[in-house]
């Protein structure tokens, strides 16, 4: 039970941490994938298109989500620009 | 007509399928359908206690398949209504005495009988869920608002998908309002986005549940109670009625916000 002081305290309350977890570990039971498996996915990735593109490492998004009872891979792979390519 | 088959399943155990099936049983046979419930869960026979019929168990499910006795001879009449029946499990075997074979042709035999057929699958995900799903030509998903629950709901929808069963629908057993209100439960549209089926029924955390099932009553029988009503409404969609879901808390219906979710997708 979330009580008033687990509010002030600004402790999340608990539906809302049962459903986040619930989101990831569903989308991880029905790929069947683990959270390391995805990262390795994530690495091999970003690693072959590097060797064609400069990508911003920084700011790669790759990630399994949820659509329904689908689910998919979605990839947001910002590039690097060929000024900051060029300066180095 | 032709019996439509219909099996409740969860996944985990003890969120409820045995109580939904004696009440939903009950429902139906209340609207005069003529329903026959198999208890699917064999070695741990319970639907006959939960229905008040323990007493009069002769035959059980090992002895048609085996054919010790006619379909009839195991199909024990509930006096309370006019056409409800129990076929109940064996209680000395193993579920290895059934094949989802003998599943299809029971059930076929069942068809000519009467106009439902319910069948109480056993927990988990092995032979017994197999056998009880063989013959299935519905699936409803159970599910507490819990996080082992849930999970274990979408992994049998994932194999119920897999098996081509058509999507199942989804029962969520054991709601409690006030924890929803205080946000310390998940609501029935969390498990809904979560699950992404259709949602056929919310039956609320009510203990006139357990009175019932220590005196042998579903409550599906009891005019008043709010789970019951829960049930009858269930029994309602299942023969495709269009029955408004109930209002067990009182930020605006539960049915006006569920209708706004899927409206959105
Ligand atoms: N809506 C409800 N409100 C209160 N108690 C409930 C409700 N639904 C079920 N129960 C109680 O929960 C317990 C488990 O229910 P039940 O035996 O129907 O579950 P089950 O899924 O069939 O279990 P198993 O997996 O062991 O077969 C019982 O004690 C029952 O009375
Ligand atoms: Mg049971």
């Amino acid at each position: 039970m979330s009580s008033f002081f687990d509010r002030i305290t600004g402790r999340k309350r608990s539906a809302k941490s049962a459903k986040e977890r619930l989101q990831l570990v569903l989308v991880h039971d029905r790929t069947d994938m683990t959270q390391l498996e995805m990262e390795a996915l994530r690495d091999d990735i970003l690693a072959v298109i590097s060797r064609h593109i400069d990508v911003d490492p920084d700011g790669v998004r790759i990630d399994l989500e949820r659509d329904g009872r689908e689910q998919r891979l979605v990839a947001d792979i910002p590039l690097r620009s060929m000024a900051r390519r060029r300066s180095g | 007509m032709s019996a439509k088959i219909v099996t409740i399943t969860s996944g985990k155990g003890g969120v409820g399928k045995t109580t939904a099936v004696a009440n939903i049983a009950v429902a139906l046979a209340s609207l005069g359908a003529r329903v026959c419930c198999i208890d699917g869960d064999i070695g741990l026979r319970n639907l006959d206690v939960v229905m008040g019929l323990e007493n009069r168990i002769v035959y059980d499910i090992v002895d048609v398949i085996e054919g010790r006795c006619r379909l009839r001879q195991a199909m024990i009449r509930d006096k309370r209504l006019p056409e409800l029946y129990l076929i109940p499990a064996a209680q000395t075997r193993d579920k290895s005495a059934v094949s989802p074979s003998d599943m299809v042709r029971l059930g076929d035999e069942l068809r000519n009988e009467v106009d439902w057929v319910l069948i109480d699958s056993p927990a988990g995900i092995e032979r017994g869920f197999r056998n009880s799903i063989a013959a299935a030509d519905q699936v409803l998903v159970i599910t507490n608002p819990e996080v082992s629950a849930v999970r274990d709901a979408d992994r049998v929808i994932g194999l119920l998908e897999a098996e081509e069963k058509g999507s199942p629908s989804l029962i969520l057993n054991r709601l409690n309002p006030s924890m929803v209100r205080n946000h310390d439960m998940l609501s029935a549209e969390d498990v809904l986005d979560l699950l992404a089926i259709r949602l056929i029924g919310v039956v609320p955390e009510d203990e006139n549940v357990i009175v019932g099932t220590n005196r042998g009553t579903p409550i599906a029988l009891e005019p008043k109670s709010i789970a019951g009503q829960a049930f009858r409404n269930i029994a309602r969609r299942m023969c495709g009625e269009d029955v408004p879901f109930l209002e067990l808390d009182n930020k605006g219906s539960l049915w006006a916000r569920i209708q706004r979710m899927t409206g959105r997708k």
